[in-house]
């Protein structure tokens, strides 16, 4: 043993140290990290279709517990945006992070779901040819690989949990309904139920107000505000009148960036958004 | 195993036609063989060996329409190949048979096939080792088409091949299949496949009562099969199936691993079509490439069409039905039954795109609202 060089021990040990951890055996955590506030980082985010470009260095921030809106012309890049996050686009170069330690990027759409993002589409979305009870069960947070979701059963405590959800949506009476023949408001409703079973750290929440009578809106606008805090939701909205009613931070995207971050009072007296976006609106206003 | 019967014995409904069914099933085996087995050939309650061995055959075919069911109906993947596994199964046995014959071929050889001693080889192939235990070739016949599913729906479920382009590519698979099986290099007995058994772990296969011994094990599995994927179905995992068929992205940003769900479901279907083709191969006794043509495939699908997908018991009774249709049209007409068989399906596809079993639903629909007009009045 003393024939070997001191030197190539000491490196060997220090390579193998008893406290080492390799990244690779390290287990990826599944707590979101937000020990500062912020829980969606989006950095320099760069996508182009065929020359377009849909995001153009875009930087966006959400802080842990926010309500946060998100407006734009067509063409703005919001629903893009949710893309990216989502996992559906592969953005061309640029950084997500949901929280300070994970990277969404090398992330699938159901890893993501896992981690806590849900998202509502512009369509509502929900399967067709089953019931009510059944979407809902589907979206549950429970272990989703093949063999656990085989042997799985409903606990007393998940069934309590759709229940409840059922009740919030106002769809309690109609449970076992196939949800292919629920109204167009009320699919939007069941498809944010199914967001809400989920119980996600962060909701991505595309026109949740279209197709709704003014009624249902003001029902939908309530129950977005009451999840703020708890959750983080961020809602793409053209309806300008729901977004004053629910945004406490609002953020204008422009071809593909961001224009003018902050409340709605900042927003409207922003010059450069009155020019590209609410020009229109504010001089038709003033005509009114 | 305790979460296994706990599995089973859950309150989880079924399906209500999976009792029915049950019974009437066993219940006309058990009384067929019966009939075979214990009355005078001149009795008019008399089943023929031939009509046992028909009806035997007729089952393999409506466990495979429930393989086709499971992957198309219920996952909406358009498999066009089901015939090769079906196949391979039928392959695996017909290797075990061919095995069993020992020195009573045509050539006398006691080790090598009859085909094997004409091509002049001298020595087994080693995919031929082993077979001549029925376990070993009982295991090949569920993991080789478990295996071929695997590796195939791993490579296009990951690369998201979807609709018309998986149908494709499983026809390809198939008719690769075919042409492979159809060289005499291959060692499968080329163009002729395997034919000429003489027994199955040492009982003839001509005697009656082995004929009617594999109908019972047919009928037996064909329920076992039926119970169990029931059940798979009616599970979480079968309504996440259902998610997939219906809108497989949402169910990918619900947080479920699409592709995996389809590949397992993908192999549960072609072991089960495995065991369809080796139930198959000793009641017909013949196997040969043409099981692989896809022609088979396309036909399987068209048994699943007519009876109804989406449902287990409408897979069966369409194969059962237009096998039977097809024996006696064969029979009168045998050049037209093609065109009967296109002509069912297109019939099919535009009045009745949910089968029998969906006319068998409209018409109760139909039945209970004329009721419920009359109690009103």
């Amino acid at each position: 043993m003393s024939t070997l060089p001191s030197k190539t021990l000491d490196s060997t040990r220090e390579f193998f140290r008893r406290d080492q951890v390799w990244p690779f055996l390290a287990p990826e955590q599944a707590t979101v990290n937000v020990d500062n506030q912020v829980i969606l980082y989006v950095e320099g985010l760069n996508l182009s279709f065929d020359g377009f470009k849909a995001l153009n260095n875009l930087n966006l921030y959400v802080n842990d517990g926010e309500l946060r809106c998100l407006i734009g012309a067509n063409g703005a890049g919001k629903t893009t945006l949710m893309d990216v996050i989502t996992g559906k686009t592969q953005c061309d170069s640029g950084t997500v992070f949901f929280g300070q330690n994970h990277n969404l990027l090398n992330k699938d759409e159901a890893e993501i779901a896992q981690l806590g993002i849900g998202r509502k589409f512009q369509k509502p979305t929900v399967f067709e040819e089953q019931t009510v009870f059944d979407n809902l069960e589907l979206s549950l947070k429970t272990d989703k690989r093949v063999l656990p979701t085989l042997f799985s059963r409903l606990t007393p405590t998940q069934i309590d949990r759709i229940d409840e959800v059922l009740k919030t949506i106002g769809l309690a009476k109609h449970r076992f309904m196939l949800a292919g023949a629920l109204s167009h408001g009320q699919k939007q409703w069941l498809e944010i139920g199914m967001l809400l079973v989920a119980e996600p750290r962060l909701l991505l929440i595309d026109e949740p107000v279209a197709g709704m009578t003014a009624q249902e809106t003001e029902r939908t606008a309530e129950l977005l505000t009451s999840l703020a805090g708890e959750r983080t939701v961020i809602v793409v909205e053209h309806d300008m009148e729901f977004v004053r009613s629910i945004a406490r931070t609002v953020t204008v995207l422009h071809q593909g960036s961001v224009l003018a971050e902050g409340t709605m009072n900042q927003i409207q007296s922003n010059k450069d958004v009155i020019e590209v976006y609410l020009g229109e609106e504010a001089a038709a206003g003033e005509h009114a | 195993m305790t979460r296994l019967t706990a599995w089973f014995s859950e309150g989880r409904s079924t399906g209500k036609h999976t009792l029915p069914f049950v019974v009437i099933l066993l219940s006309v085996t058990i009384l067929a063989s019966a009939a075979n087995l214990f009355l005078p050939a001149d009795s008019a309650f008399y089943v023929s060996t031939y009509t046992i061995t028909l009806l035997g055959k007729y089952l393999c075919y409506a466990m495979l329409a429930l393989a086709v069911d499971i992957i198309w109906g219920y996952c909406g993947i358009l498999s066009l190949g089901h015939g090769a596994f079906f196949a391979l199964g039928g392959y695996a046995m017909g290797m075990y048979l061919m095995r069993q014959i020992g020195d009573r071929g045509v050539y006398g050889n006691p080790l090598l096939p009859d085909f094997m001693v004409f091509l002049d080889w001298k020595e087994l192939p080693w995919f031929w080792l082993g077979m001549d235990q029925f376990w070993f070739a009982m295991l090949m016949a569920v993991l080789v088409p478990g295996l071929l599913a695997f590796v195939f729906g791993w490579l296009a479920f990951r690369s998201r091949v979807t609709g018309v382009y998986l149908s494709i590519m499983t026809q390809a698979l198939t008719y690769a299949l075919l042409l492979a099986f159809f060289r005499n290099e291959m060692g499968f007995g080329g163009n002729n496949g395997l034919t000429d058994f003489k027994e199955i772990l040492g009982f003839s296969l001509q005697a009656d009562s082995t004929r009617v011994a594999l109908f019972l094990i047919t009928a037996i599995l064909l329920a076992v099969i039926f119970v169990v994927s029931q059940k798979i179905l009616s599970s979480r995992l079968g309504k996440v199936v259902l998610a997939i068929r219906d809108s497989e992205s949402r169910s990918r940003f619900i947080g479920y691993r699409t592709d995996r769900y389809k590949v397992w479901l993908f192999v549960y279907s072609a072991v089960i079509a495995g065991i369809a083709g080796a139930l198959y191969v000793p009641q017909v006794g013949i196997i040969n490439p043409g099981e692989f043509s896809p022609i088979n495939s396309i036909e399987m699908v068209i048994w699943v069409a007519v009876g109804g997908r989406g449902t287990l018991i409408g897979a069966v009774i369409g194969a059962l039905l237009v096998n039977y249709a097809k024996t006696r049209f064969t029979a009168i007409m045998p050049d037209a039954w093609l065109f009967a068989l296109g002509a069912m399906f297109v019939l099919v596809t535009l009045y009745l795109p949910k089968g029998l079993m969906g006319l068998y639903g409209q018409l109760k629909a139909k039945r209970n609202s004329v009721m419920n007009k009359e109690s009103q009045a």
